[in-house]
């Protein structure tokens, strides 16, 4: 068990260490992220103001859009250098390899999200402040959930022709769930009056998802990453 | 074509000929009359394609877990199926809604599954198509992780309110409307069954023409 | 590979019932209207003839279809094989 998480841990330092020195994903993946909260923001303007309902959608819609982002850069990355076979090569525990990336897209994201969330704070007056903790864990949970199905799709498709849209195209539907909880939990959240109950249902169900998504990566990842 | 299937395909087309004299012969229905016979086809559909979902799944299952490569075809075919009978699942429920409900959709448990499944299966002929080599065991991952999503897309929509008619339905239904769905049902799954294992052959023989070329090119 | 056809008919049965089980009721404040004037009512048998059309033109083209494909890939591997020769 312990070498499982050396090797994970392992993985997610050089990932660190690689971001760290460029901050290429990370600062590209936060500006795309404004970037879409932004534009729909336009987009769903009504007598010059905001409708207030919309943000719970917009955050969620911009946390997918700006994954997908990250999980094809990512892999892009790997691809680039040829690092994911040579990781594959190493006698490491595979799923240990999924773990280790599937951490290291949990940062990233959740670097994201902290600029993300304040912002559509901001622009549409919700209370996250307020709601902090129960929005803190759907948003935890939802990301986990997404980057896990993800990081699984994005590992498959590094040797695939038209990866960039096949990507969406596969993770997309996949997530459906995912979306739902989210935006029904925070839209639950950012009522006028807030309501807890519901949230915590969609909380729960996120919880269950990615239980069972997260061992079905690590019992897929093996068969799936063989040639 | 083998006889074995000739004959399949001749029964199964016979049946459907044979079908809307069937259906014609049902009483009208109390509350939407005419319209709702569009359920004689859509709900064998719809059972035809949560079957092509399945063996799809299963056959996935049997790729990369019980490691047979020719497991492939098979979830090859059957997705191809599931495709086309969702397609027929998922424009004749809107048609007969349309009447029924007075809308063509609703966000409702079971349409949206139902689409998503569907999503879900385009996705998977989209990649085999243009994914390139090693996609039949990504195309497979696709569809195990499509199976095991469906509970999860069911209850989440099952918050909102539910327009879809129960499907307790089947069993109180009078017999003058039984035998014409059941005849439906029988035709679709000849229908099914036949189509796959066609479209499975289709694939066993383009494994043995890639065979056939690679001997000649060693030659 | 025919009682697996059985076991995978059993198991759709299975749970299709097993979906039978949990039905939630349609809304309270769902109230179908009877004997709508007709002057509001959607006529019928265009939306019949549609679906039932899209599903003959549906299932009649993937025959076609597919009998196609198959008959191209028999005709070159009996090229294939007559090459052999």
């Amino acid at each position: 068990m312990s070498s499982f998480l050396r090797v994970a841990w392992v993985v997610v330092k050089k990932d660190l260490t690689v971001e760290v020195r460029s901050l290429e994903i990370l600062s590209t993946t936060m500006f795309f992220a404004v970037t879409v909260v932004l534009m729909f923001s336009f987009g769903l303007v009504v007598d010059g103001r905001p409708l207030n309902d919309v943000a719970a959608a917009i955050l969620w819609v911009a946390i997918a859009f700006s994954g997908t982002l990250a999980l094809g850069r990512t892999f892009e990355r790997e691809r680039q250098h040829d690092t994911l076979r040579a990781l594959l090569l190493a006698p490491a525990d595979r799923p240990a390899l999924y773990v280790g990336k599937l951490v290291g897209i949990l940062l990233l994201l959740g670097l994201v999200e902290l600029v993300l969330v304040p912002l559509v704070g901001l622009l549409f007056n919700a209370p996250v402040i307020a709601q902090a903790i129960p929005l803190a864990g759907l948003v935890i949970l939802g990301t986990l959930g997404f980057a896990s199905v993800g990081t699984l799709f994005a590992a498959m498709l590094v040797r695939a022709r038209s990866r960039d849209v096949l990507l969406p195209i596969m993770l997309y539907p996949m997530t459906v769930p995912v979306m739902i909880a989210g935006v029904r939990g925070t839209a639950a959240l950012f009522q006028p009056t807030p309501d807890p109950a519901v949230a915590q249902f969609w909380l729960a169900l996120l919880a269950a998802f990615d239980v069972v998504f997260v061992t079905l990566a690590l019992w897929t990842f093996e068969p799936v990453m063989t040639e | 074509m083998t006889r074995s299937m000739l004959v399949m395909l001749a029964l199964a087309a016979g049946m459907f000929a044979v079908a809307p004299w069937m259906i014609d012969a049902a009483p009208y229905e109390a509350t939407m009359g005419l319209v709702y016979k569009i359920y004689f086809f859509h709900m064998p559909s719809a059972w035809m394609f949560l079957t092509a979902a399945i063996v799809a799944g299963v056959a996935s299952f049997r790729l990369l877990f019980l490691k047979r490569p020719r497991a492939d075809h098979w979830v090859t075919a059957a997705a191809e199926l599931a495709v086309l009978f969702g397609a027929f699942t998922l424009v004749s429920g809107p048609l007969w809604a349309r009447k029924a409900w007075g809308v063509w959709w609703v966000w409702d448990a079971r349409l949206t599954s139902s689409l998503m499944l569907f999503m879900i299966f385009v996705a998977y002929t989209l990649l085999k198509k243009y994914g390139g080599p090693g996609s039949d065991k990504l195309g497979a991952g696709l569809a195990l992780f499509g199976m095991a999503n469906v509970p999860f897309i069911y209850v989440s929509v099952n918050y909102w309110r539910t327009f879809h008619p129960p499907t307790s339905v089947v069993p109180t239904l009078p017999v003058e409307m039984g035998i014409p769905l059941w005849y439906c049902v029988t035709a679709f799954t000849l229908l099914f069954i036949i189509l796959l294992r066609m479209r499975a052959r289709l694939e066993y023989q383009r494994e043995r023409v890639e065979a056939l070329y690679l001997a000649e090119d060693e030659a | 590979m025919r009682c697996r056809m059985l076991l995978l008919m059993s198991l759709l049965i299975g749970s299709a019932s097993a979906v039978r089980a949990d039905q939630p009721q349609p809304p309270a404040d769902f109230v179908p209207v009877e004997n709508a004037p007709p002057g509001e009512q959607i006529p019928a048998m265009p939306l019949l003839g549609a679906a039932y059309g899209f599903i003959w033109v549906g299932v009649f083209g993937y025959v076609w279809s597919l009998s196609k494909r198959l008959q191209k890939v028999e005709a070159e591997i009996a090229e294939l094989e007559s090459r052999k020769r």
